[in-house]
C-alpha cells in the first residue's frame, strides 16, 4: 500500500499543527514520525487514522483519495498511547471488537472470529489470558492486546501513537525489539509517532523528523543522525556541542580548530558548528591543529564515559564520550590537560544578523591522517 | 520557636471533642432526619392499617399516584435524552458557549422552583406570552398536565447531566476513538462502548432525577390549579390533605413518598457500595 501525503495543512485556534507536510510512505515501509511535543506528529497520525481532518491537502493511498474515505472504512489500525482498551471488555471481547461490529455481510462467522481471536492471541503471546478485563493486565501486557485488537481487521496500514511511552524502560526495550519483529514478519506498513530518538533510529526504515507543524528532515536512521539536514535535526537527534565559528584571514576557525576547505568559497562572516561527542578526538598531536582543554568530570555511564572538558579557546565546556576501557588507555583524570580536535561537524552558515541559514550546511570530515 | 518538643498528650481534649461531635453529628440527624421520617409513618398508621389502606384507595389519591408516576414517566426519559446530550457535546466538543451551556444546566439548581412555575405560567397561562395562541388552537398548558410535565422536566433537568459529565471528562474519547477506527459506526460506538463506561453513573442519574421528579412540590404547585383527581401529584394531595385536617390520609400519601426516597436512597448505597470505582469521587451539583 502505497500512500501520499500533499501539502498537509492543519490549524488549531491560533496554532498551525502541520504546515504543508508532503510525504510517500511505501509499501511495507517502517516509518517513525519523530518530534517534540507540539510538532504535530500525532495530529499527522490522527489524520492517517481519519479522527481528525487537514484544512487543505490531499491524501491517496494506492492512487485513491484516503481522505475522502470514513475512518472506519480506511483499513487502519491503531494503537493508542494509552492503549483505550475497552474496559468493559474481555481481552477476547476486546481483540473481536472490530469484526463484530461489521456489517452482517462482511461479518466472519462466530468460528471464525473465535479462531482469528486465538491465532492473534498467540501471536502476541498472551494465550490463556483471553478471559482477563483490561484492568488486570500489566502495561506491557495491555499494549499487545491493543495491538492484537488493531491486527484483527486486517489493516493494510498500522499507526502507532508513542507506541512504548507509558511503559518502564525493561519492557520497552523488550517490546521494541518485538515490534520490529513481528514487522520483519508481517510486512505491514507501519507509522509510529514518538518523541525518543533512540526509538525511532532504532526501530525505523525511515525517520521524518517533525518540528512546529513542519518537515524538518527525511531519511534512514544513519542519514538522521550523521548528515542532519537542520540546526534543529542536530539538536534534536542525539546529544551534540554547539559552538561559533569564524571566518579569519587564513580561513575557518574557532579557537585553536580550524576545519580544512570552504564550501561557501569567500561568502559569509560566520557560522555554527555541531559536534556529537564521540566525533571529537582527545589526544591529538601537536603537530596538528587542535583545542588545548583541562578535563575537568568523568562520568562514568557502563561501556561509555562522558567526559566534560573545559576549552579555554571557546570559552566553552565540551561533552566527549569515549569507550569506558580508554580511560585507562590513555589515563585519563580529572584536571588533565589534553588536545581534542573535532573528527567531523556539521556546519550552517549565519548571515550578518547572527541567523542561522537552514540552507548553508556544510558537513565536514577530517582529512585522512595518513595523507596529511 | 521552642527548642524543646513540646509535649502533647492525645489524651482527654482529644478524645472529647471526638466524642461531642459525634454526639453532636447523631443527636442532628436523629432530629433533623430520623423524627421528622418516622413521624411520616407514625402518623399514617395512627389509626390502625385499615384506615391507611382506605386512605390510599380512595380514588383521588390512585389519581395522584397515577399523575406522579405519568409525569416521571414522562420527564426522566426526556432528561436522560438531554442529559446524555449535554453531557456529550460539553465532553466531546470544543464550541463557543461551552461555559454558557454549564451554567445553563445548573440554571434549575440556582432558581427556587417557585419561580420555575411562575415563568411557565408567564409564557404559557392564560395572560401569558404565548396564552393567547395557545387557547386559540386549543391547547392547555397551564392547570393541566402538559404544565406539570414541562415544569418537572425543567426542575430534574440537571440530574443526568451532572452525573455524567465529570466521568466522561475524566474517562476521555480515546475508548471512543478506538472504536470508530476499529469500524464501528456512531451507533454501535455509543451502544457498545459509551454506554457501558457511563451506565452506573447513568443509573445514578436516573435515581436522582426520578426522585425528584417525583417529589418535586414547588414549581408543580404553581402550574397545577390544584384540580382533585386531574392536575394533583402525590405532593400536592398530601398539602390538600393536610390543610383539610385529613392527616391520616396525608401522612398516608406521604409514607408512599418517604417510602420512595428510602427505595432511593437504599439502590444509591448499592449502586456506591458497588460500583465506587466507576462512579468518580465527585459530588454532583447542589441538591
Amino acid at each position: 500500500m502505497t500512500l501520499e501525503l500533499f501539502r498537509l495543512n492543519r490549524r488549531f485556534a491560533g496554532f498551525h499543527a502541520l504546515n504543508d507536510v508532503s510525504l510517500a510512505i511505501a509499501p511495507g515501509e517502517f516509518v517513525a514520525l519523530l518530534g517534540p511535543s507540539g510538532s504535530g506528529k500525532t495530529t499527522l497520525l490522527r489524520i492517517l487514522a481519519g479522527l481528525d481532518y487537514p484544512d487543505s491537502g490531499a491524501a491517496l493511498k494506492d492512487g485513491e483519495d484516503f481522505l475522502a474515505t470514513p475512518a472506519r472504512e480506511r483499513r487502519v489500525g491503531m494503537v493508542f498511547q494509552h492503549y483505550a482498551l475497552f474496559r468493559h471488555l474481555t481481552v477476547v471481547e476486546n481483540i473481536a471488537f472490530g469484526l463484530r461490529v461489521r456489517p452482517w455481510r462482511q461479518r466472519p462467522s462466530r468460528a471464525k472470529i473465535h479462531e482469528r481471536v486465538d491465532r492473534l492471541l498467540a501471536r502476541v503471546q498472551l494465550e490463556g489470558l483471553g478471559g482477563r478485563y483490561p484492568s488486570q493486565l500489566s502495561g506491557g501486557q495491555r499494549q499487545r492486546v491493543a495491538l492484537a485488537r488493531a491486527l484483527a481487521v486486517e489493516p493494510d496500514l498500522l499507526l502507532l501513537d508513542e507506541p512504548f511511552g507509558a511503559l518502564d524502560a525493561q519492557v520497552r526495550v523488550a517490546l521494541r525489539r518485538w515490534l520490529r519483529e513481528l514487522h520483519e514478519e508481517l510486512r505491514l506498513t507501519t507509522v509510529f509517532v514518538t518523541h525518543d530518538q533512540e526509538e525511532a533510529l532504532e526501530l525505523a526504515d525511515r525517520v521524518v523528523v517533525m518540528n512546529r507543524g513542519r518537515i524538518e528532515q527525511v531519511g534512514s536512521p544513519e542519514v538522521i543522525y550523521q548528515q542532519p539536514a537542520t540546526p534543529f535535526v542536530c539538536e534534536f537527534i542525539g546529544k551534540v556541542n554547539r559552538f561559533a565559528v569564524r571566518r579569519t584571514s587564513v580561513g575557518w576557525a574557532a579557537g585553536g580548530w580550524m576545519p580544512e576547505g570552504d564550501p561557501w568559497e569567500g561568502r559569509f562572516a560566520g557560522a555554527v558548528a555541531y559536534v556529537r561527542p564521540e566525533q571529537l578526538r582527545l589526544a591529538v598531536p601537536a603537530t596538528e591543529p587542535a583545542w588545548e582543554a583541562r578535563l575537568r568530570h568523568i562520568y562514568l555511564a557502563g561501556s561509555i564515559a562522558h567526559l566534560e572538558l573545559h576549552v579555554p579557546s571557546l570559552d566553552q565546556v565540551l561533552e566527549v564520550d569515549v569507550a569506558s576501557e580508554d580511560l585507562s588507555r590513555l589515563g585519563l583524570q580529572p584536571g588533565m590537560d589534553l588536545r581534542l580536535a573535532p573528527r567531523s561537524a556539521v556546519l550552517f552558515a549565519q548571515d550578518p544578523a547572527g541567523a542561522t541559514l537552514e540552507h548553508e550546511r556544510w558537513i565536514w570530515h577530517e582529512r585522512d591522517r595518513v595523507h596529511a | 520557636m521552642s527548642a524543646r518538643p513540646r509535649q502533647r498528650k492525645p489524651g482527654l481534649p482529644r478524645r472529647l471533642v471526638h466524642v461531642v461531635l459525634i454526639l453532636f453529628a447523631l443527636v442532628f440527624l436523629l432530629l433533623f432526619l430520623v423524627l421528622p421520617l418516622a413521624t411520616v409513618f407514625v402518623e399514617a398508621f395512627r389509626q390502625g392499617v385499615l384506615p391507611y389502606l382506605s386512605a390510599i384507595r380512595e380514588p383521588e389519591a390512585l389519581a395522584a399516584i397515577r399523575l406522579t408516576l405519568l409525569v416521571a414517566v414522562i420527564a426522566v426519559p426526556l432528561n436522560v435524552v438531554f442529559g446524555l446530550a449535554a453531557a456529550w457535546a460539553m465532553t466531546r466538543f470544543e464550541f463557543r458557549g461551552k461555559a454558557l451551556l454549564g451554567a445553563l444546566i445548573d440554571l434549575p439548581f440556582s432558581v427556587s422552583p417557585v419561580i420555575s412555575g411562575l415563568v411557565y405560567v408567564l409564557l404559557f397561562g392564560a395572560q401569558g406570552w404565548f396564552g393567547p395562541w395557545l387557547d386559540a388552537h386549543g391547547v392547555k398548558i397551564i392547570f393541566a398536565v402538559p404544565g406539570l410535565v414541562l415544569a418537572t422536566v425543567f426542575i430534574t433537568l440537571p440530574f443526568v447531566a451532572r452525573e455524567l459529565i465529570p466521568l466522561m471528562q475524566a474517562q476521555g474519547s480515546e475508548e471512543e476513538e478506538a472504536a470508530r477506527v476499529l469500524g464501528a459506526g456512531g451507533w454501535q460506538m455509543f451502544f457498545r462502548v459509551t454506554l457501558p463506561n457511563i451506565r452506573w453513573a447513568l443509573l445514578y442519574g436516573v435515581l436522582l432525577c426520578n426522585a425528584r421528579a417525583m417529589g418535586e412540590f414547588g414549581a408543580v404547585s404553581v402550574v397545577s390549579g390544584h384540580i382533585r383527581g386531574l392536575t394533583t401529584t402525590m405532593p400536592l394531595e398530601v398539602e390538600m390533605r393536610y390543610n383539610e385536617y385529613d392527616y391520616v390520609g396525608a401522612f398516608a400519601v406521604a409514607s408512599l413518598l418517604a417510602l420512595l426516597a428510602l427505595v432511593t436512597l437504599g439502590v444509591k448505597t448499592l449502586l456506591e457500595w458497588r460500583y465506587r470505582g466507576e462512579l468518580a469521587a465527585h459530588a454532583p451539583g447542589g441538591h
